[in-house]
């Protein structure tokens, strides 16, 4: 019986994965065993002017750019996997922490990686243009802007996209590396109402952090290190571990993503649900599901939850009073 | 031992093909004589098997040894429920592991994700008869019948194996146990979650010492989780424990009382042409063990097994490629969550072989002193008992064999994640999903 209940786990996430599938074909090609190939390329640190159409781009640029956009694709899928990944849990068992950890730090990764090149602004650039609505998209957004690791080690490679580039690139060295903002978005699943609000202070800060480097700062880490998503950042990762263990909320979100959710609707919020999972969630991500998942119930708290950000917090206060914590 | 599948040397036998009704073995060990062989399932039961000791057949017959019966089957854990969190606790066995025989009984702690039990095995094979005041059925007498005394007596009965359980070591723990260890000193054990160690004293259920504890102040920082512990087989104040980065950590409790500062770290740089999203994930280690001699340790991530020397912190001394083929359908392999397989490995009882496993049925033995690697399969479409098992070959490149497999056609949800080595005999027992494989060597029965 535990036999089959593993094979339809399996199934379901076949399932879930069906949509970046296709692109999977020759994502380990380039993302799993190749890596060397942006190594190759990018190896050293030149200082490069993009041209517009128009001017010569050499073969190898137009090769490297065809390259480096796939690259982006299946990165952007790899991405959205381990994100379902983490949405998807165990509803009556616990998650594995273990799995879950090695997904987030992959997760953290392609994070990293998509900051560094900025087409994590890009996709934020093209959702808002695109005005989605929140819906677990949001989610997605959540997890990948908080989770912003404090510690400044230096990365072992760096991915420069050359994508429709509109501005002037500049690559400081190897593990430098500040791409501006280009509009051609491949991907928008991720980009969420959240994202967009403090995203754009990220764009800022990241602007004036490009300044600082290409007058030669040499401080790579500190170009990532932003202030807005770090604060918000300890809640979301802790989400996911919080399944383990009751914590302590934190004090309250900001007012103006209250406003972005305020048109959610929130007959779906049930507060059996959130004592149930013994979660304070005054924000919500991926991380955030497993808990509100965890007392089976649907996904449609997922959405109403963000939107009762103070109710929730009053309800984490007057749990941590019960539990003791 | 060789690659090759004509060699003459090797010559494994099939001895029997056991089915624990349908449910998923979650761990296997030998005890220290290797006489008894327990199995742990997903259905929280355990079964011992037994060898046994009058060697069957003619004498005549070269190292004729005895095969393995079922002993005795007991409910280990039962399906729990967590209400504070609202989540259901396994009763799937995590670990067994025996401890040294100290009496007629014998003696195992088994674990599942929360509790560690140990049980007493013993047996009956006599009963007392003749009471005076109950009849044989054991209803009480009518006084008035008894006439004469006598003197009870032990008659041979049929033998009867009891199964107790003797201690619970509950709430010890709020992650996950994944390793459990008896030290060498007889009397504490440790078991390991995935952030904290605890250890016991095997007489006290109600205390048990933290001795590892890497849950960071805030869980958002948690980047790394402990994956396997392990005592060491003779000092009994050292321990290792495995972590989800790749790190060994060796530990000498005798530095302090809380050993989050390692005494030794092993760690093998990361190699920056094979970078790639997953190279975290495949570098986690799986299950470390320490060599009988206590020189070395084995460890397993997702590719490869290392051989570590202790004394040498920087590197592993022996790197065995178990699946290589794999590295480049890592993509896919993390897509259907087969990249977070934890697969064991063990050594032989001289140290000079490592075996672990791998898919489509197939597990992987490493010869130390000549470096090379056999792939072997346990499915029993291709077996029948008794029969030499031949050696598999998957098909990577150059010149294809008659029965090579191709990566494509392997078979992932066949996979061998647990087994043992007999402590002193070349006897592995090998669990393929709900099957328990045992193979003996009928050349070399004997280690070398």
């Amino acid at each position: 019986m535990i036999h089959s209940l593993w094979m339809n786990d399996q199934m379901l996430f076949s399932c879930s994965g069906c949509v970046s599938a296709c692109t999977l074909v020759s994502f380990s090609t380039v993302l799993g065993c190749h890596p060397c190939f942006r190594l190759n390329m990018f190896s050293k640190g030149t200082k490069r002017k993009f041209s517009d159409g128009g001017e010569e781009i050499s073969e190898e640029t137009l090769v490297g750019a065809r390259m480096a956009s796939s690259y982006s694709l299946q990165r952007q899928s790899l991405l959205d996997m381990s994100l379902i990944k983490l949405q998807l849990c165990h509803m009556l068992v616990e998650p594995n922490l273990c799995r879950s950890v090695l997904i987030a730090n992959t997760v953290r990764q392609i994070q990293e990686e998509m900051t560094h090149d900025g087409s994590w602004q890009v996709v934020t650039e093209a959702f808002c243009s695109a005005g989605q609505s929140p819906s677990e998209r949001l989610v997605a957004t959540e997890v990948l802007c908080r989770s912003r690791e404090q510690d400044a080690e230096p990365k072992l490679f760096s991915v420069i996209s050359y994508e429709g580039c509109r501005e002037e690139e500049v690559v400081a060295d190897e593990t430098l590396c500040s791409v501006s903002v280009s509009d051609a978005v491949s991907n928008v699943c991720l980009a969420g109402s959240i994202g967009q609000c403090w995203e754009k202070s990220d764009v800022e800060t990241d602007d004036e952090a490009l300044e600082d480097s290409r007058l030669g700062s040499g401080e790579d880490e500190e170009i990532d290190t932003e202030d807005e998503p770090s604060r918000e950042g300890p809640k979301t990762i802790g989400q996911v571990f919080g399944t383990f263990e009751i914590k302590n909320s934190s004090p309250g979100p900001d007012s103006a993503l209250e406003e972005l959710f305020s048109d959610v609707d929130t007959s779906y919020y049930d507060l059996d649900t959130m004592l149930t999972g013994m979660q304070s969630a005054p924000k919500m991500g991926p991380y955030d599901l497993l808990d509100s998942l965890a007392p089976s119930h649907g996904s449609s708290s997922i959405v109403s939850a963000p939107n009762c950000r103070s109710d929730l917090n009053e309800l984490d206060h007057i749990m941590e009073i019960i539990v003791g914590s | 031992m060789g690659e090759d599948g004509e060699s003459p040397k090797i010559n494994h036998s099939f001895l029997r093909d056991y089915v624990t009704e349908a449910d998923v073995i979650s761990t296997v060990e030998f005890n220290q004589t290797g006489d008894l062989l327990a199995t742990g399932d997903k259905g929280g039961r355990v079964v011992i098997f037994q060898r046994e000791t009058e060697p069957k057949g003619e004498s005549e017959e070269l190292c004729e040894s005895g095969e393995y019966n079922v002993y005795s089957t007991f409910q280990s854990h039962e399906p729990d429920f967590d209400y504070l969190k609202s989540l259901e606790i396994e009763e799937k066995i995590n670990k067994i592991r025996w401890l040294p025989q100290q009496n007629a009984a014998h003696f195992l702690l088994s674990t599942n994700d929360k509790t560690i039990k140990l049980w007493k095995v013993s047996e009956r094979d006599k009963r007392p008869e003749g009471y005076n005041l109950k009849d044989e059925e054991g209803r009480i007498k009518d006084i008035s019948t008894v006439t004469s005394l006598r003197v009870p007596v032990l008659k041979p009965t049929d033998l009867m194996v009891e199964v107790r359980p003797r201690r619970i070591f509950a709430n010890g723990h709020t992650y996950h146990v994944n390793s459990i260890s008896v030290n060498s000193d007889g009397e504490t054990y440790l078991s390991a979650d995935d952030l904290r160690i605890n250890m016991w004293h095997l007489d006290i259920t109600d205390r048990s010492f933290n001795i590892v504890d890497i849950k960071p102040a805030n869980m958002e920082d948690l980047t790394e989780v402990i994956t396997a512990a392990e005592f060491h087989p003779h000092h009994c104040h050292m321990f290792v424990y495995s972590s989800s980065k790749g790190t060994l950590r060796l530990c000498d409790m005798r530095e302090s009382a809380l050993c989050d500062k390692h005494s030794k770290i092993f760690e093998e740089p990361e190699d920056p042409g094979n970078r790639s999203f997953f190279s975290e994930i495949i570098s986690s280690v799986s299950d470390v063990k320490f060599s009988h001699s206590g020189r070395y340790l084995l460890t397993r991530d997702y590719l490869t097994v290392k051989v570590w020397d202790l004394n040498m912190e920087k590197g592993p001394v022996e790197t065995y490629q178990v699946h290589e083929y794999l590295r480049s359908k890592l993509c896919s392999l993390y897509e259907n969550d087969c990249i977070f397989d934890k697969f064991e490995c063990v050594w032989n009882s001289t140290d000079s072989v490592i075996m672990t496993g791998a898919y489509n049925s197939f597990f992987r033995m490493f010869d130390r002193e000549t470096g090379r690697g056999v792939t072997l399969e346990a499915w029993r479409e291709s077996s029948k008992p008794r029969a030499v098992l031949r050696t598999r070959r998957v098909y990577t490149g150059g010149r294809r064999r008659r029965g090579d497999v191709g990566v494509d056609s392997l078979d992932f949800s066949k996979k061998i994640l647990h087994m043992a080595w007999h402590p002193a005999e070349n006897i592995i027992a090998i669990a393929a999903t709900n099957n328990l494989y045992i193979f003996q060597d009928r050349v070399n029965p004997e280690n070398q």
